[in-house]
Parts: structure tokens; C-alpha cells; sequence
């Protein structure tokens, strides 16, 4: 390897050819700051426009600064961050930028957590030398995500995201000069395109213009309302991140700690969503050997491979993006969903209240989920099975709010009949969890045999694209795994092709999956935090007693009383769905 | 052939001349000739541009080398019955020396051409763009030719590396070198990219070879492929250049029939095609980052070089980006050789510069002179001076990206190193004459009107940058700026050009910095006096009526449009100024010169 | 259109292109040529000015001589139509009365090759006859 010598600082550094000033700086613990450059380790994931000229930094010989984050390092080098002349220049592109954004800051929904301000405070801006116009555009609130692009600063990392990274292609850099932001083609709605809802835009933009569609107020009112009965249910990967939000180390789970919360917050009955998971896989599993049986029997004709159905950007995904291969996903609803359905018939009936006065909230790892129990299928007479979905950021706010001392709570437990679930539930929440879940599950089933070892570890990690085979007593099953929309393209195109040779497929819109959701307490480009969370998932999963969906008492229960057995006519009434063709669906204001 | 032919008559159609009905004068020339019998004696053919555009639509007659000016398609007749049938000049359709008072019947007499030397539009207005076979001609693709056969890729890049051409698009980069760059890089296909994104103000340098010589291009391309190893040239011309589209769509159907483009060019087995890419007109485009991200499809903005094309350009490969003229220039050096086109010019630029001139200049056209050329002798001389006798002011060179020069540099010989220490740039050839009349303020705030608008935004001091220039610019027009906005307008323009992402947001600044140098004077008006010394800027002007001359006929108090002005009859009159809208009503309609300007 | 095969065939097909564009190219610098100039006057097209503007158009065309042959108004002197001015680069114009396609090859042949002076001389005293 080709090594550099340079001087950074009067410090002397010695890097590998291709180290930009940036990563040289931070070697020797010079941290210059940046403001678009966004570096997703491990995810290869990197955007660095050199926009925003925050980083940049003197070069002995050049003419002008260098933007430290995209300039390589060259032999001899000899770099200043920190001379009068960067000073001035960073403390002056600063002061323009916000010279051209909203004062808000007080009431902006990302204050505490903007890049934008910590910016401000680190270079001690104190006024702003610049004032005139500002720019100004419409507010975009979609189901899902706010866009309030008066606070763009044209980072672009959202472009990155939705473009390439999820190759979904819905922001992209529109006007010129003055009027350049991030939007839509054409500024149509975000509801009007084929935005998926995943949300990595919100978590990666460091202002406050991309957020997430805020349903605390709602909630609040509802659970101070008398005549309703509140019940929620947590997503599994909420409890891998909430701790963050109170300043406890990435990865700690807060299980015990966030029922306890919810139960101070008021709601009547505290749920897991993880027993709606588990009944996804009997669901599923019995989908897949299903149509796994019919296909070894000599019917060319059913499709496979199976995708998975839990992601609901996922599902929006294929809708606009591969509508001719709608037959091809489970038609098992999301976790969420078969939550909802089941509340508010058996659960509404066991505790005899009406469905209309049964508020079902979920706290979720995602912002697509909001989307998701909006959908017209999810209701009943205009009723949703699922009422609304708040984020783990604004469940954190709302534990703020509600003055708990979220660290000095006890550990409890949820409430029956819709809280007892299973280790393979917990691990939907990351990248090959739910179909780790579902091999557990099919696995037995199809053989009649108990699993000999139960975590896979050929299906574990945070590759963008993994496969395996499973030999299911003989007979080998062929799964894939994608996260990120980005590489779902790549396996769906092979399907298309005709390449897969795939039985299974897990797809996660988000990278990591839920862990790295778009409703999850912000990384700020920390990647390691994701890393924590996915760790903390697998070891509650270790540590619990009951680790397979099908030996869940709850869900064996569930079907005993209310479903029959799965794939039963009233299971494919309440716990399954159907896809739509919305190729056609997007048009401009 | 019957007979042959004893007259040419050349009709410009160039964009500017075509905007005046050249085609009709055509049309109606043909008609006349057909009319009385001459169409054997005579023909009509459409040309590139003469240069000459203050005077278009502007007709030809070759072999006496009559220059006519102002032509309509009226005039035909005359024309033809005069000067075709019979032999006598038509007058009044001669250009007209302001100076000497008397009609000038040769161009090569006429100042406007007398100090130009014709290297890239030496085909302009002269041959039928539109007509491979006139191009051959001329010397067409001989240079071509001559590469193919008798030279090595390194021996025509040396060519053009002694040759000391520099990049006539602005930065003024070594054309040999950057050849030569591409020419080492690896890979398995290269590209050559011509870049006629033409955007400055009032430039048209660009536009003019393409329509009045676009082979000239075609060959050079296909010369530089030939030397970097490129078989694909991409020609990125902006959409709103449609007849240059036309013309070059034309040239290449033709370059291709001829086997002087395409696979086996002059059975050397050497393989070059040239296609078209559009671009919708943004200024930025003209950077060639920015131009390949536009032709892949792609925002067309800016990326952070290195890596530079020559390494890692269009679709990833090496591409060589060179503009139009540069291009232009070539052929004739391989013909001519890198020497006589060395002996153009001075030590540091080499042979000529195309500038379109325009502002308050009696010539308004194109010219072109050898580098070295006093911008006395461009404006004075080949620009006939300064318009209805008004005091020179102010030069504009480099467009956005340049800055003002005055009185004091017109002895400046016009070379890319002495233009830019003179505080402004070569650019890619505009050049806008003030006088006195031009407010200088106002001048750099419609060039930086112009680059808020063409910035692409990307980044932030370009983008934000530029605005908050442009708005304290306007409070110093309008004036409401203080010492501090002029300490802040030099601040923030010396950051803007330190820290912008490319060319254009670090050169945006020049024409406040030049003008704020050159002009400082006239700042300190606006500022500490509230006046503008040119009366340009309307906020700093006061209507007011001069007690001693007003009779109170209230003509000014009916015909006001705001009604701002008050008076009993035959007394006195008052403007009330916090109304008053700066029309100039009241002025013209007093009749007793009793309103005046403050 | 046919293809151009070589350098040679392009050299062969621009001397043959040239030809068409001689009128132009000499206007540029009709001091290296011979300058013809013919009165075509309606009094010298009556006499037959046009005949012999034509004669002498093709002819120093076929006797390859580098010429720049334009037509110029009444030069005055009708008496001695058709009139011709003649000027060899480099020496004074001289003007030519009655002149026919006789006397135009006799002018070719002894004046414009040869600058032997032939009859049919109008004196003259100014320059030129336009400008």
C-alpha cells in the first residue's frame, strides 16, 4: 500500500493513498467540522458533494480552500484548519447558510438533535452579518414524512438515500441558484409519488426539513379521553434503541423500562407486537410450505420464490416499482396489522368494547408504519385496525414530557392475551430475522422434527445482500436476504430475469432493517449504534425460554378460540392482503 | 457548365441577420436574378456570420467585394438590377463611415475589418455552411488528412503543444497539454467533447462558427481523437442554438457521406463519429464537470476535480473537453504549422481571440484579432468607438466571471496573463463597452443578478452567497448602504471566491471587486452622498420643481400618474417625494424647464 | 456521394472544389491578380459589353490565368464602348475602348501575359475608375 506523509496542523500524519484531508485530520484527532458530508461505515454508504464548504480547510500552495472531505492528501502536504483565513471563511459560510434558514429553532421538531445548530454553537456564531430574502416553498405533509424545505440546506444526503441507496428516486435537486432544494420532480407531493415512506431521509438529514408526521398530540388526547380504551403494541426493535434517547449506551434493551412507560403514560393495556409477529410466522411458514409443497408436487405454476410482506415501504416498493410481480410476496399482513385485526375483533370482543372506542396505537421503529395503517384495506367502515403509529423518537418525547424518569423505572411485563411472544419475534426486528423466525418454524412443521440448533448464524449480519441454504431434512432451502431497497431492486431484477434461484427472500427497505428504521433515535452517522442495537436483539432472543413462533401458548390459543388453524378462511380475512398495481398511481399536482 | 458564373452573392445567415429576414433577401435575390435571366451569370449563397451585426442583415458581391448593410428584402430588386445587370453599386445600401462621412463600397476598407485577422472565422461569411464541398475548398480536412497519414498521435499533440494554443473557453489552459494529458490516460474507450454551452451575456462567439463553419469543428474533433485515442467525439450544444443544431446535423450527414467521419476515415482505418447532446441552457453547463454530468443524463452541476476529465470523464472515461473556438484553431495549425501560428500573437498568447462586442460601441459584432491587440484599437478602432459621441467608460471582459476595465488599461495589450492582472479575464470572448451613462454599481449588480440565477446551488457561499452580494448591491442603488455594507461586500466576495465549489462561484465576485477597484468613487456617491453620479439608479434620483421657472399651469400635478404633485394654479408647484414614482412625467410635460433632476 | 479514399483523393477533389470558390477567394486579394473591370452600362451592354465580360471570364479561365473579372457602371467613355479596365498587380490600371472578343484575346494574349501595350488605349487620369 502507497503511504503518504503530510503535515496537518504542524502534526505530521501518515496515511494510505486515497485518504482525504478529513479522514487524515481524524486519525490524529483533528476533528474539522462538516456539515453535508454523511459517511454510513460499514454500509457503504458515503455522500460528499463538497456543497456545503463548511469543512474546508488551507492548503500550502493552493490557490483556494479545499474542501477537506473530498480533497486526497498528497505527498508533502501541508494542511491549516484552523488558520484566520478557514475561520473566517467557515464562520462565514455558516452564517450564510443560516442566513437562508427559518429562526424557528425553538419550535423546530428536530431542535436538540440539528447539525445545523450544533454547527452554529461549536463556531460561536452569535449574528447573523447577512440578512435578506430567504427562501420560501410549500410545506408537503404526506401520511408518513414532512417536508418543510425551508430548512433545506441542500446537503443532499436525503438524495443520496432515496436515489441511491434505496434507488427509489423520489428527491432529487430541483431549481437553480437561489431557488435550488431537494423535492419531488416537478414539486408534486409526496404523496403523489412513489415515495416508500421508509424515512432513511429523515434520519439522515441533519435540519430539521425532513421529518416525521407527529402523532403525540393525538395520542395524548386520546388517552386522556374517558371513553375510550387506549391499548398499544411495540415493535422489537423499539426496545433495542429507546435507551438511547434517555443516554443509555446503544444496544441496552429497555424491555422492562418502556412497558412500565407506557403503563405510567396511561394506556390501558400494554401489547407486543412480537405476539403479532410470531402469528405472522405461523402465517407465513405455513404460506411458504404451502406453496413450497405444491411446487415439489409438480405445480410449475405457483410462485416462487416467496417475499416477504412485513415492511411496508417494502410492499409500496414493489407496488410502483415491480407491480407484474405482486403475486409474488406473502400475503400474510405486516406484524402490526395482524395486530390491529386481531385487537379490535378478538381482544374488542373479550373485553366487549366496541371497535369504534378501542383506540390501537403502535410504537414502531418506523415511519412508514404510519402510512401503513392508514391504507384503505387496514379499515373496517373507515375504521382502522390500527387507529395510528408513533416513532421510538416520539414515544422518548412523550416519556419527556410525561415527566418519567424513564432510568429509575422497574422492569414489567405485558398484558395478556396479546403480549406473550417468542425470541423469533424479537428478531424481526433486524435484517434476517423474520425469515431466521420463519425457518424455525417451517422447519418444524415440515419435518415434524425439532430443530437441532436454533440460531442460524449463515442467515446473521449486516451484508446489504446475504444467502444461505438450509437443508430442511433433506430437502435444501434456498433463502436470500436483502435490506435496503436498493439491493431488494438487485434480487427482484434476478427474479425477473429469471436468475433466482432463491425459495425465500426476506426484504427490509431500511439498511440493518428495523434496527436502522426511519422512526429510530437518530445516529448521526454513527453506524456502530446500529451494529449495538442488532447485538442486543440477538440476546434477547438467546435469552428467552421460548424462541419458536408455533410454541407460543398465546398465538396456539389464538388460533384454538378465534382462527381455526392458519391460512383458515378467517385468518385470510383478517390476517392476510392484497397488493395494488400503482404504476399508474402517480401523478402531479 | 453552360456558362460560368462572374458573380457570388453572399446573404448572412447568420441567427442575427436570419432575426432580419435574411432569408427573404435571399429568396428574393434568387427571384430576381431568375427574373432577368442571370441565374447562370450570378448565384445567391447563404453564409456564416460576417461579424458585422451592428449593420445586418448584410449581403455580399463577390468578385468586387461589395459589402452592403442593412439590406431588406425589398432592396433585391435594386440590387439586382443595378449592380448584377448592370455593374453600379447601390449607394445607399453601402456602409457608411461615421467618422469620414462617406460611403466605404470594399470591406477591406472598412475599419470594422481592416486590424482582424480571421484564424477561427476565417470561413465565417464566407463559404456555404451548409456545403461540404466549400469547405474542402478551403483546405477542409486536409489537416485531417495530413494526421491520419502522415503523422503520429504524438507528433500532431506536439504540434499543437508548440503551437502555443491556450483553451479560448476561459480558463486558458494549454490545448496540447491537456491532449496530451488524455492521450496517457488508459482505458478502453475515450472521448472527445466540444463544449459549445456558450452562456455569458451577450456572447455569440461559439454560436457563430458552428453556423457559419461547423466542418471546421467536425475536423478538429476527429484530429484530437486521433491523437488521445478516441473514436466517439459529443458535441454539447445548447437547445436554443437551433440553427447551429440544423447546420451541424448537416456538416456531419456530410463529413459521414464523404467517409471523412465514421468508420475508416480516408481508409486510414482510423474510426471517428460525432454526435449531438443538448443542453437546455444553463450557464454552469459551460464548466465541463458540470457539462458531463448533463450529457450523462445527470443534474447538471459541478463535481470536485480531481478527479479531472482527461482522467475519469464522460461515463467514467477520459475525456478531452475543448470549446468550440479552440477547436476551430486547429485545423489551420496542422495545415500551417505550430510556427506561423506561433508568430501570432505575443510571447504568452498565441494567434487570436474571437470577442463579440457589444455595450455602447458603434460596431456591435464579432471580431476577431490577434492576441496582443490593445483594447484601444478593439473599441476605438475596430469597434468604431463609443456610441453618439458619449465618454468612454468601462470594459467588460470575461462575462460573469470578469471584471471592468477602464480608461487606464486601454492601452493593455489583450492577452490571457495581462487581462487577469489587470483584475478582470479572457473569458471565452464577450466584451461590453459603458460610458458614462453606465452606472457602475448597477453594472456589477446585473452580473451577479446573473449569477444567482445560473448558479446550479450546489454550494452554499455560490448559492447564498451570490444572493446576499446581489442584495447589498441593491441597498448601495438604492441608497440605503453604509461604509459597513461596502466593508461586508468586499468580506463576503473574497469568501465566495476562496471557498466555491467550481469556476464559476470563484470568479462570481470579480465584477464587484473590479468595480468596487476601479470605481471606488462612484460607490462612495451611493453611499455617503445618496447619489448616483451616472443617474442610473432611480432611488437616488429627486424630481423637483425649480420655484424661480414654475408658473403653476399645473401640467405637471394633472399628468402625474401618482398624483404626488401639488400647486394652486399659478403658484408654485411641490413633488411630494415619498410618493413620487420617478417616471418623469412631470419632466416632459413642463413646458417652462421648471422641474429638474437631483 | 461518393467517398473520399485517401489524402491524395481529398488533395485531387479540393484543386477541383477551388475552382468554384476562385471568384470569392481573389476578391479577398485582388491585388495579387490581374484586375478586370467591364463597363456594363446600358450604353456597354447595347454594344455588347455582356459578350465579352463573358469572353473574357472563360477564356483566362481556360488560358489559367488568375483574374478577378468585375463589372463596373458607365465608366464614361460611351463613344468607346465596350470599355475595359485592365490592371497587372502592381502597375496603374489602363482602360481599353471598342473592345470585342477580338480585341479581347488580343489583350489577353499580349497585355495581361505579356504587358505588351495593344492598340484601342483611352487615356485616363485618375486611379480607378470607381472609388
Amino acid at each position: 500500500m502507497d503511504m503518504i506523509k503530510l503535515i496537518i496542523d504542524k502534526k505530521p500524519v501518515e496515511v494510505e493513498k486515497g485518504t482525504t484531508i478529513l479522514q487524515a485530520a481524524d486519525k490524529i484527532g483533528i476533528k474539522i467540522p462538516t456539515l453535508c458530508y454523511l459517511n454510513l461505515g460499514g454500509f457503504n454508504i458515503e455522500n460528499k458533494p463538497g456543497g456545503c464548504r463548511v469543512c474546508v480547510v488551507e492548503v500550502e500552495g493552493r490557490r483556494n480552500l479545499a474542501p477537506a472531505c473530498a480533497t486526497d492528501c498528497t505527498e508533502g502536504m501541508v494542511v491549516n484548519t484552523h488558520s484566520i483565513r478557514v475561520l473566517n471563511a467557515r464562520k462565514t459560510v455558516v452564517q450564510l447558510i443560516l442566513s437562508d434558514h427559518p429562526f424557528d429553532c425553538l419550535v423546530c421538531a428536530k431542535s436538540g438533535n440539528c447539525e445545523l445548530q450544533d454547527l452554529a454553537h461549536k463556531l460561536g456564531i452569535r449574528e447573523i452579518p447577512f440578512q435578506g430574502e430567504q427562501s420560501t416553498y410549500r410545506k408537503d405533509t404526506s401520511p408518513s414524512i414532512i417536508r418543510d424545505v425551508d430548512k433545506c440546506i441542500m446537503c443532499r444526503r436525503c438524495e443520496v438515500m432515496c436515489n441511491e441507496v434505496q434507488t427509489v428516486g423520489v428527491l432529487s435537486a430541483i431549481n437553480r441558484g437561489f431557488q435550488a432544494v431537494v423535492a419531488p420532480a416537478f414539486e408534486m407531493n409526496l404523496d403523489h409519488s412513489v415515495c416508500t415512506y421508509c424515512g432513511q431521509c429523515v434520519n439522515v438529514c441533519p435540519t430539521g426539513a425532513l421529518t416525521e408526521v407527529d402523532h403525540t398530540n393525538q395520542l395524548i388526547n386520546d388517552l386522556a379521553d374517558p371513553e375510550k380504551v387506549v391499548i398499544v403494541q411495540t415493535a422489537p426493535a423499539v426496545r433495542a434503541a429507546l435507551g438511547e434517547e434517555f443516554g443509555m449506551k446503544p444496544g441496552t434493551l429497555v424491555t422492562g423500562k418502556m412497558a412500565s412507560a407506557l403503563r405510567e403514560l396511561g394506556f390501558d393495556y400494554i401489547f407486543d407486537t412480537d405476539f403479532a409477529a410470531d402469528l405472522t410466522i405461523m402465517e407465513e411458514g405455513t404460506e411458504l410450505l404451502d406453496r413450497l409443497t405444491t411446487y415439489l408436487n409438480g405445480d410449475k405454476t405457483v410462485k416462487l420464490p416467496i417475499l416477504t410482506s412485513c415492511c411496508p415501504a417494502w410492499v409500496k416498493f414493489f407496488e410502483h416499482q415491480f407491480p407484474e410481480m405482486k403475486e409474488i410476496p406473502s400475503t400474510a399482513r405486516s406484524p402490526q396489522q395482524m395486530f390491529g385485526a386481531i385487537a379490535k375483533t378478538y381482544f374488542a370482543q373479550k373485553i366487549n368494547v366496541d371497535r369504534k372506542k378501542l383506540v390501537v396505537v403502535s410504537i414502531m421503529p418506523c415511519v412508514a408504519k404510519k402510512y401503513e395503517c392508514s391504507r384503505d384495506e387496514f379499515k373496517v367502515d373507515g375504521n382502522p385496525d390500527v387507529d395510528y403509529s408513533v416513532s421510538t423518537r416520539e414515544l422518548a418525547s412523550l416519556i419527556k414530557r410525561a415527566n418519567i424518569d424513564f432510568m429509575a423505572l422497574p422492569d414489567s411485563g405485558f398484558d395478556s392475551p396479546m403480549g406473550e411472544s417468542s425470541g423469533a419475534a424479537v428478531i424481526f426486528g433486524t435484517t434476517g430475522g423474520v425469515i431466521e423466525a420463519a425457518v424455525r418454524t417451517a422447519y418444524e412443521l415440515h419435518t415434524g422434527k425439532p430443530l437441532p440448533k436454533l440460531d442460524f448464524e449463515e442467515l446473521r449480519g449486516l451484508e446489504g445482500m446475504r444467502s444461505a441454504t438450509i437443508d430442511f431434512d433433506g430437502l435444501p432451502i434456498n433463502i436470500g436476504i436483502a435490506h435496503g431497497l436498493g439491493n431488494a431492486r438487485k434480487l427482484l431484477n434476478e427474479i425477473k430475469e429469471g436468475k433466482s434461484h432463491f425459495h425465500a427472500i426476506e426484504i427490509m427497505a431500511c439498511p440493518g432493517g428495523c434496527i436502522g428504521g426511519g422512526g429510530q433515535p437518530y445516529i448521526h452517522g454513527d453506524t456502530s449504534i446500529l451494529q449495538a442495537r442488532q447485538k442486543a436483539i440477538y440476546n434477547e432472543d438467546a435469552g428467552k425460554t421460548l424462541r419458536k413462533s408455533h410454541e407460543n401458548p398465546d398465538i396456539i390459543r389464538l388460533y384454538e378460540e378465534f382462527l381455526g388453524k392458519p391460512l383458515s378462511h378467517k385468518s385470510h380475512e383478517l390476517l392476510h392482503t392484497h397488493y395494488f398495481d400503482r404504476k399508474k398511481e402517480v401523478f402531479i399536482d | 457548365m453552360a456558362q460560368q458564373l462572374k458573380m457570388h452573392l453572399l446573404v448572412c445567415g447568420g441567427t442575427g441577420c436570419r432575426a432580419s429576414e435574411s432569408e427573404a433577401i435571399q429568396t428574393n435575390l434568387e427571384r430576381e436574378l431568375k427574373v432577368h435571366g442571370l441565374e447562370n451569370e450570378a448565384k445567391v449563397v447563404t453564409t456564416g456570420c460576417f461579424g458585422f451585426c451592428e449593420k445586418g442583415p448584410i449581403v455580399k458581391i463577390h468578385p468586387d467585394n461589395t459589402f452592403y448593410v442593412q439590406v431588406k428584402p425589398s432592396d433585391a430588386k435594386e440590387i439586382v438590377e443595378e449592380h448584377v445587370l448592370k455593374g453600379r453599386k447601390v449607394e445607399r445600401l453601402l456602409y457608411s463611415d461615421p467618422a469620414k462621412k462617406e460611403h466605404v463600397a470594399d470591406s477591406r476598407h472598412m475599419g470594422f475589418y481592416r486590424k482582424q485577422i480571421r484564424i477561427a472565422l476565417r470561413n465565417c461569411g464566407f463559404i456555404n455552411p451548409e456545403n461540404i464541398d466549400e469547405y474542402i475548398a478551403r483546405d477542409g480536412y486536409q489537416a485531417l488528412g495530413k494526421v491520419l497519414t502522415e503523422l503520429s498521435p504524438a507528433q500532431t499533440i506536439e504540434i499543437i503543444k508548440k503551437s502555443g494554443l491556450r483553451g479560448r473557453g476561459g480558463g486558458g489552459f494549454p490545448t496540447g497539454l491537456k491532449w496530451e494529458i488524455t492521450s496517457k490516460s488508459v482505458a478502453d474507450q475515450k472521448y472527445v467533447v466540444c463544449n459549445a454551452d456558450e452562456g455569458d451575456p451577450g456572447a455569440f462567439m461559439d454560436r457563430s462558427i458552428l453556423e457559419g463553419d461547423p466542418h471546421a469543428v467536425l475536423e478538429a474533433m476527429a484530429i484530437c481523437g486521433h491523437s488521445i485515442g478516441a473514436t466517439k467525439g459529443l458535441i454539447y450544444i445548447r437547445a436554443e442554438y437551433p440553427l447551429a443544431i440544423k447546420r451541424l446535423k448537416i456538416a456531419i450527414d456530410q463529413a459521414r457521406n464523404y467517409g471523412l467521419l465514421g468508420n475508416n476515415i480516408l481508409e486510414t482505418g482510423f474510426d471517428f463519429d460525432v454526435e449531438l447532446r443538448y443542453g437546455a441552457g444553463a450557464f454552469v453547463c459551460g464548466e465541463e464537470t458540470a457539462l458531463i454530468h448533463s450529457m450523462e443524463g445527470s443534474r447538471g452541476e459541478p463535481t470536485f476535480k480531481p478527479p479531472f476529465p482527461s482522467v475519469e470523464g464522460y461515463l467514467g472515461k477520459p475525456t478531452n473537453v475543448n470549446n468550440v473556438e479552440t477547436f476551430a484553431n486547429i485545423p489551420p495549425i496542422i495545415n500551417k504549422g505550430a510556427e506561423w501560428f506561433a508568430s501570432i500573437g505575443t510571447e504568452r498568447s498565441k494567434g487570436t481571440k474571437v470577442f463579440a462586442l457589444a455595450g455602447k460601441i458603434n460596431n456591435v459584432g464579432l471580431i476577431e484579432v490577434p492576441m496582443g491587440t490593445t483594447l484601444r484599437e478593439v473599441i476605438f478602432e475596430i469597434g468604431g468607438g463609443i456610441k453618439d459621441g458619449k465618454k468612454f467608460k468601462a470594459v467588460q471582459t470575461g462575462g460573469p466571471s470578469g471584471g471592468c476595465l477602464t480608461e487606464k488599461h486601454l492601452d493593455t495589450p489583450i492577452e490571457y496573463d495581462t487581462l487577469i492582472a489587470a483584475g478582470s479575464m479572457m473569458g471565452s470572448g464577450g466584451m461590453i463597452v459603458m460610458d458614462e451613462d453606465d452606472c457602475m454599481v448597477s453594472v456589477a449588480k446585473f452580473y451577479l443578478d446573473f449569477t444567482v440565477e445560473e448558479s446550479c446551488g450546489k454550494c452554499s457561499p455560490c448559492r447564498i452567497g451570490n444572493k446576499r452580494l446581489y442584495e447589498m448591491l441593491e441597498t448601495v442603488t438604492r441608497g440605503e448602504a453604509t461604509m459597513e455594507t461596502l466593508q461586508k461586500l468586499r468580506l463576503l466576495s473574497n469568501v465566495i471566491k476562496d471557498t466555491s465549489l467550481c469556476g464559476l462561484g470563484q470568479t462570481s465576485p470579480n465584477p464587484v471587486l473590479s468595480t468596487m477597484d476601479n470605481f471606488w468613487d462612484e460607490y462612495l456617491a451611493h453611499v455617503e452622498d445618496k447619489k448616483c453620479p451616472a443617474g442610473v439608479c432611480k432611488s437616488l434620483m429627486r424630481y423637483v420643481v425649480i420655484p424661480e421657472n414654475c408658473v403653476g399651469c399645473t401640467a405637471c400635478a394633472r399628468n402625474c400618474p401618482v398624483n404626488c404633485i401639488t400647486g394652486e394654479r399659478k403658484q408654485v408647484h411641490y413633488i411630494d417625494q415619498s410618493a413620487c414614482i420617478k417616471c418623469g412625467t412631470c419632466l416632459e410635460k413642463c413646458k417652462f424647464n421648471a422641474i429638474e433632476i437631483v | 456521394m461518393e467517398k473520399i479514399k485517401s489524402l491524395a483523393d481529398l488533395r485531387a477533389r479540393k484543386d477541383e472544389l477551388q475552382k468554384k470558390l476562385n471568384l470569392r477567394e481573389r476578391s479577398d486579394n485582388p491585388e495579387k491578380y490581374v484586375q478586370i473591370k467591364a463597363g456594363m452600362a446600358t450604353s456597354g451592354i447595347a454594344s455588347g459589353a455582356k459578350q465579352v465580360m463573358d469572353y473574357l471570364i472563360e477564356e483566362l479561365d481556360k488560358r489559367g490565368i488568375d483574374a478577378v473579372v468585375t463589372q463596373t457602371g458607365d465608366m464614361g467613355y460611351c463613344y468607346a464602348e465596350p470599355t475595359i479596365e485592365v490592371k497587372r498587380p502592381g502597375e496603374d490600371p489602363i482602360v481599353f475602348g471598342y473592345v470585342n472578343t477580338k480585341k479581347a484575346d488580343e489583350i489577353i494574349e499580349k497585355y495581361i501575359k505579356n504587358g505588351e501595350l495593344v492598340e484601342g488605349i483611352i487615356p485616363v487620369n485618375y486611379e480607378s475608375i470607381d472609388e
